[in-house]
């Protein structure tokens, strides 16, 4: 059945767009990432504008995180406080990201820039995950109980705070920086940041995975509420009708992620997020090195 | 009354309309629904004459062109060993729909000068003034433009889709497709000799959004904040909705 999209202003299978919405959802439930990072790349295969595909992104996720929290909050595997502090981190980093976007966008090459900084960052946390779960796993199966949490610089940090549910007794500057930087990069990727927010949140921060996964989501959703006003209010380009149809995928899709992801092991779910991680970042590098079967691109008005 | 005169000079200078297009559309407004697949327009006429038919045979071209805007078109190179956007043309004014039917091949139907005079084959559809000045080879922009759109099914010349009958009454069919963009469409038919345009008629067709289609796109340009908000309240109903429904089929 195909829908023509008020704002888009293109006609597409809605079926193909309810799949897609699922697909993202179960990602999001499961690991608690947004999905941005794969439904934005997705919607330009389908054929949505560029524009529009990021704006209404950003609401979509939005929606699939709410619906995910949700399922977090009843398990109580939503760090509160964490998610306060990273937010506030993350709605500086957030303006801040909007400042450095409008400056790249003056010099030109602000696609290439946002390609580059996908590549870097995926390929570097993939890459990290995938090795640290790895050895993690070898390490169960061997029988080596794992380390305790060591005391790093993280810990020797003024203004400390009780984070009750994460069981930690941290400085508040190392949330709050983690908040900011992924706040910087969200609004310049244009995604919810929870891919880069996730490996932050266990590895220098030293949450336990089970929270950091509800805590994530909690802030996703205000970061991306943010971001999609932002983009209504100055471009009109979040188009409802096509948000609709990827969150009602997204939303049921969030649901079987959460459960799928609570019974299976922590460091299985490091590893297969770090594996999807690594094949879009294998594939917009792929994109960048091979030549393009078409050398000219389309764009809309006068912004050269 | 020297003016006068001379612009009677002119007008009788100019050759009697002996034949004259007489014009039907099966529709001139076209509704973008939220189910629309695209469209296809029937256009039909009969030609009205007063004389008999010369010998030498007649042809029609019909041409419908979508809104124009201006269009960025980039070209990607090779730096460092990565494709990057590199060389950036804009072209002044591009149809964002434009279809060409004819009865017979469009450089036989049409000479040259009249192309260029009504600007009916699709590279002098497009207006480029300014590109010559912005790299070098600026045609190959223009192709590249052509090729993309034409692909997509936005472009579209049908040599030979006009059927005309007894050199008197003729029909052809547009093709709308489905990612079709608002608009006045003006629509051209031209009546030719010897690739001479004989007589020419204009008309315009419609193409508006409707109803849910037309609110929302309304409301996003009016009241940005409203929309905004709205999107998110549904976001946020849709999300807890979902969740609450979850919980229910789990229950029960």
């Amino acid at each position: 059945m195909q829908i023509y999209l008020p704002i888009a202003e293109v006609s597409v299978n809605a079926f193909l767009l309810l799949g897609l919405g699922g697909l993202v959802g179960i990602l999001s439930g499961m690991f608690g990432v947004g999905g941005g990072f794969i439904l934005t790349p997705l919607l330009f295969l389908v054929g949505i504008p560029p524009a529009v595909a990021v704006a209404t992104g950003a609401n979509q996720i939005m929606a699939a995180s709410f619906s995910a929290v949700l399922a977090h909050f009843r398990r109580k595997t939503v760090d509160l406080e964490m998610g306060t502090v990273l937010l506030i981190g993350g709605l500086i980093g957030a303006a801040l990201g909007v400042m450095v976007f409008n400056y790249l966008k003056s010099l030109g090459q602000v696609d290439l820039l946002v390609t580059l900084c996908y590549v870097v960052f995926l390929g570097v946390i993939g890459g990290m995950m995938f090795f640290e779960s790895l050895r993690a796993i070898r390490n169960t199966r061997r029988g080596v109980p794992p380390k305790r949490k060591k005391h790093g610089w993280v810990h020797r940090l003024p203004f400390k705070m009780r984070f009750r549910t994460s069981g930690l007794y941290i400085s508040v500057i190392p949330p709050l920086l983690v908040g900011t930087s992924v706040g910087v990069l969200a609004a310049i990727m244009g995604v919810g940041g929870g891919f880069i927010m996730v490996p932050a949140m266990i590895y220098i921060l030293g949450m336990p995975t089970k929270v950091v996964v509800g805590t994530s989501l909690f802030q996703i959703i205000f970061v991306t509420a943010f971001t999609t006003l932002l983009h209504a209010t100055t471009n009109y380009t979040v188009d409802i009708a096509l948000a609709v149809l990827l969150l009602v995928g997204g939303v049921i899709g969030a649901q079987f992620g959460t459960s799928i992801g609570t019974r299976m092991k922590a460091e299985q779910l490091r590893i297969l997020l770090a594996i999807m991680v690594l094949a879009v970042c294998g594939k917009l590098a792929l994109d960048l090195l091979i030549t393009p079967s078409e050398l000219y691109s389309l764009g809309a008005g006068e912004g050269a | 009354m020297l003016w006068r005169l001379v612009l009677l000079l002119c007008f009788s200078a100019l050759p009697l309309r002996a034949e004259e297009v007489v014009l039907g559309l099966s529709k001139d407004k076209v509704a973008i629904t939220a189910t629309f697949e695209g469209s296809e327009i029937l256009i039909f006429g009969a030609v009205k004459r007063e004389e008999p038919i010369p010998d030498v045979p007649l042809d029609v071209v019909i041409a419908v062109a979508g809104p124009s805007e201006p269009v960025t078109v980039r070209r990607k190179d090779r730096r460092f060993g990565i494709w990057v956007n590199t060389d950036v043309v804009v072209l002044d004014s591009a149809p964002s729909f434009y279809a060409v039917a004819t009865t017979g091949p469009l450089d036989k139907v049409m000479s040259d000068t009249e192309d260029l005079r009504h600007r009916v084959s699709i590279p002098r559809a497009i207006r480029s003034v300014g590109a010559a000045s912005m790299a070098e080879d600026a045609e190959r922009f223009t192709d590249a433009l052509i090729r993309i759109r034409r692909d997509q099914g936005a472009y579209a010349v049908r040599e030979g889709a006009v059927v005309l009958d007894q050199e008197t009454l003729f029909r052809g069919a547009i093709q709308l497709p489905a990612n079709l963009t608002e608009g006045e469409y003006l629509t051209r038919i031209f009546l030719t000799r010897e690739g001479r345009v004989v007589s020419q008629l204009e008309t315009v067709i419609d193409v508006r959004k409707v109803g849910l289609e037309r609110w929302l796109y309304t409301l996003s340009r009016q009241q940005p904040l409203v929309y905004g908000l709205m999107s998110l309240a549904i976001a946020i109903a849709a999300g807890w909705g979902a969740s609450a429904a979850f919980q229910a089929m789990r229950r029960g």
